[in-house]
């Protein structure tokens, strides 16, 4: 039994953080937030470069190989710089979803293009009714000719504007459980029929965009996954992808909690700096004992999903409730503590305040995670 | 970063297993359905007992030196332990300010003849040790403390008072920091003294609590004669002896903590799934789903941040902010558990043992009014804000 990151991992860190001190500073986070792409080529290839975008495939398909604790800790870093961009939606959704799902000749292709940075691919599973499990898919795909017809509206999908291929989940039956039925489709992004549109959001840093499909055609091929049996392959890949965004979370939290610190002991009022105080002192280590505690459910729900044990889920679920409310948490102190410069737009605070918030609803806030480890731990 | 126990690991865990099976007392785990806190002093003989078996069968101590009867092996061990502990939902370790506090000063200070003395006797319960630290006017400002002791031959005579000393009535010795510079600053007068509780000239006056039971009392000290030898690291040194095994002494009494808190939660989902609230199971609420996830997601917590910095104790590290935390959580988690158990009760709560109307025999009632000086004891909330604000964040001091 070890509890903590190798000497690898411990150097994955360092050049990450270096790296995003470098190529991501807020002025260029500040500059995507007003892009409507979000990302860069030159920022993408970069990536690419670093061998981040393939850092979970397997090497057959230009991957890096290597796990989820490792991505855990670039996550972090990348949630310490805010980076913007569709890593993500690419990496963690739409790859994840054909790593899962897909066949080896669709892996070999869009896992291969994704790690060379020459194609983006996101998930569209939401819906207007904003739902996270199963029943929420209600995307109608109907068989035809030879193919599949979907029709439908997807909403809260990340980066769709940005794709080059989207995963659509839909209904192909409706079955007695909403869980069968559901099924897996490749589409790309200049299929007949598919619309765009990209949606003004708190959280610049993050495009979220609604996509319709009217009458969208596409071929038996473009099926990822057996038919009607896509949702489990979805689960795993929102539970991971949760994981990972809680890793994201937490290194977003841990800089919140930095800048705050820096601050407390520089900025002077009653001829004191206020860390001195109590008042501040006390609050601020509140904000340390949720950021240890994130990190710690976190990195034990990274550890579980990448060996695949049985209680991943639990653990997806326990770190996506308690790192939602605690990020708000850290961040709403951390606004608190800075005093009326923490609300400005100037300061970076508020960037991290709307990722936090942003972040917090994405595959389900504490509220819905807690129900579900409720019904986990059979209460 | 791997869960999964070694080979060696996993044998010892089946070891501890099948000796709690076979040893775990009925009749506590009858008296247990509410968490781990029963009214001590009634429990002092049969804890005493418990522990004996415990290290009889080498379950106590695990961490020390095997020449003081310990064996020699690390905190993994020990976190095993005690979750094999909480599963068996087994009986608290008496002696706990011995293993946790006096044990590891005294091996990290102590003389050779102070450790063959003292260590293996607190290990097997022949001993029970208290801690001499709080006074009426020093409690959280613990270094203002006036307890004094002056040198008179090969001996040192104290005089003084000491109170909030949990389990003196039952103790043998005392962990005792008294002053022996009263010209020195403040915190450089300090000696730490080996206290036979025995002595002559100590007094105990049992305090009584909230809870209606008496768990500690004032010591009162009266020209009471202790030994040059007795002293533990030096005349004057014992701020110094005194606070160094504190990351120690949080960790080790980590372990304790989270097996009372797993154990008083699955203690609440027995509760909560046998409560009828306006006509179904209070467990089938969804409100008290969220209240009862959420302990159960703070307590998971609070054992993984525990494993973190036992990994990095482990590796030669120092443990960091995150061996900090556990005491603040830990309080925080475990009164917001008693305040939900009272809460699922309705107007039940109000009956304390004595009627059969009581919910499980009144013991939540104790456990509950327990609860509220887990946040006082063993170093306040404020005072624990204010170590992780200075020593962990580096802000300035008040």
């Amino acid at each position: 039994m070890d509890f903590g990151f190798n000497q690898e991992q411990e150097m994955l860190r360092a050049t990450a953080r270096k790296f995003f001190e470098n190529e991501c500073p807020s002025t260029f986070v500040r500059k995507m937030m007003d892009d409507p792409a979000g990302v860069t080529p030159d920022f993408w290839q970069k990536l690419a470069e670093q061998g981040w975008l393939g850092l979970i495939y397997p090497e057959a398909f230009g991957g890096v190989g290597l796990g989820f604790v490792d991505l855990t800790v670039l996550m972090e870093e990348m949630g310490r710089a805010v980076m913007p961009g569709p890593y993500f939606s690419t990496v963690l959704l739409g790859g994840l979803a054909i790593q899962e799902a897909g066949s080896e000749s669709q892996k070999k292709e869009w896992l291969t293009k994704i790690s060379g940075g020459a194609a983006k691919v996101t998930l569209a599973l939401t819906e207007p009714n904003a739902r996270w499990d199963a029943a929420g898919v209600t995307l109608q795909a109907r068989e035809a000719r030879g193919g599949f017809t979907l029709s439908g509206t997807k909403l809260f999908v990340h980066d769709a504007h940005t794709a080059d291929a989207l995963v659509v989940a839909a209904r192909t039956a409706n079955a007695a459980s909403p869980e069968d039925g559901v099924s897996l489709f490749l589409v790309p992004k200049d299929a007949r029929g598919l619309e765009v549109k990209l949606l003004p959001t708190m959280d610049q840093t993050r495009k979220l965009c609604e996509v319709t499909l009217k009458d969208v055609s596409v071929g038996a091929d473009a099926l990822v996954g057996e038919k009607g049996k896509g949702w489990q392959p979805l689960a795993r890949v929102v539970d991971r992808a949760a994981v990972a965004l809680c890793a994201e979370m937490c290194g977003g939290a841990q800089k919140i909690l930095d800048m705050t610190t820096e601050y407390a002991k520089i900025r002077i009022a009653f001829g004191k700096p206020i860390g001195a105080y109590q008042g501040v002192k006390h609050r601020a280590a509140d904000m340390l004992v949720d950021v240890e505690n994130a990190k710690s459910i976190t990195y034990y729900a990274a550890w579980a999903v990448d060996e695949q044990v049985a209680e991943a889920p639990l653990a997806a679920s326990m770190a996506k409730a308690y790192v939602s409310d605690a990020y708000r948490k850290v961040a709403a102190a951390g606004i608190q503590l800075h005093g009326g410069i923490g609300f400005t737009w100037e300061h970076d605070l508020h960037l991290y305040f709307k990722r936090a918030k942003g972040s917090e609803f994405t595959f389900g806030d504490a509220t819905y995670h807690r129900e579900r480890v409720a019904q986990l731990i059979n209460l | 970063m791997d869960f999964r126990l070694t080979p060696e690991q996993e044998s010892f865990r089946n070891e501890v297993r099948a000796w709690v099976k076979q040893n775990l007392p009925k009749e506590w785990t009858a008296r247990v359905i509410s968490g781990p806190d029963v009214p001590r002093v009634e429990a002092y003989k049969f804890l005493r007992e418990w522990q004996k078996r415990l290290f009889d069968a080498g379950f106590i101590g695990l961490t020390w030196p095997k020449e003081y009867g310990g064996r020699g092996l690390t905190f993994l061990e020990e976190f095993i332990l005690h979750e094999e502990m909480a599963l068996a939902k087994a009986p608290p370790v008496l002696n706990i300010l011995g293993i946790a506090m006096a044990g590891p000063t005294i091996i990290a200070y102590g003389t050779e003849e102070q450790k063959k003395r003292y260590l293996s006797k607190i290990l097997s319960c022949e001993e029970i040790w208290c801690q001499g630290y709080s006074e009426p006017n020093a409690g959280s400002d613990l270094a203002s403390l006036q307890c004094r002791a002056v040198r008179d031959g090969d001996h040192f005579v104290v005089n003084g008072q000491k109170v909030w000393t949990s389990i003196a009535q039952a103790a043998d010795w005392m962990m005792l920091l008294a002053r022996t510079d009263p010209d020195a600053s403040k915190h450089k007068g300090i000696t730490y003294f080996l206290l036979d509780m025995h002595s002559p000239g100590v007094s105990v006056r049992p305090l009584r609590q909230i809870t209606g039971d008496a768990e500690f009392n004032e010591v009162f000290f009266e020209n009471v004669r202790v030994p040059v030898e007795n002293v533990l690291g030096g005349v004057n040194k014992g701020w110094e002896v005194g606070i160094t095994t504190l990351m120690y002494e949080r960790l080790a009494l980590g372990f304790g903590l989270q097996v009372r808190l797993r154990i008083a939660l699955d203690a609440l989902v027995g509760l909560a799934q046998r409560t009828k609230t306006n006509g179904d199971v209070a467990s089938k609420d969804p409100i008290v789903r969220q209240k009862l996830a959420q302990l159960w997601i703070d307590t998971e917590a609070f054992k993984y941040t525990g494993a973190r910095a036992i990994t990095k104790l482990l590796k030669g590290e120092m443990p960091g902010a995150e061996a900090s935390t556990g005491k603040i959580w830990w309080c925080e988690t475990h009164q917001r558990l008693q305040d939900i158990a009272m809460e699922l009760q309705g107007p039940y709560h109000q009956l304390m043992a004595g009627t059969d109307r009581a919910v499980d025999q009144g013991l939540w009632q104790y456990t509950y009014l327990r609860s509220r000086a887990n946040s006082v004891e063993g170093g306040t909330t404020e005072i624990q804000k204010n170590i992780i604000g200075e020593r962990v964040l580096g802000l300035p001091k008040g």
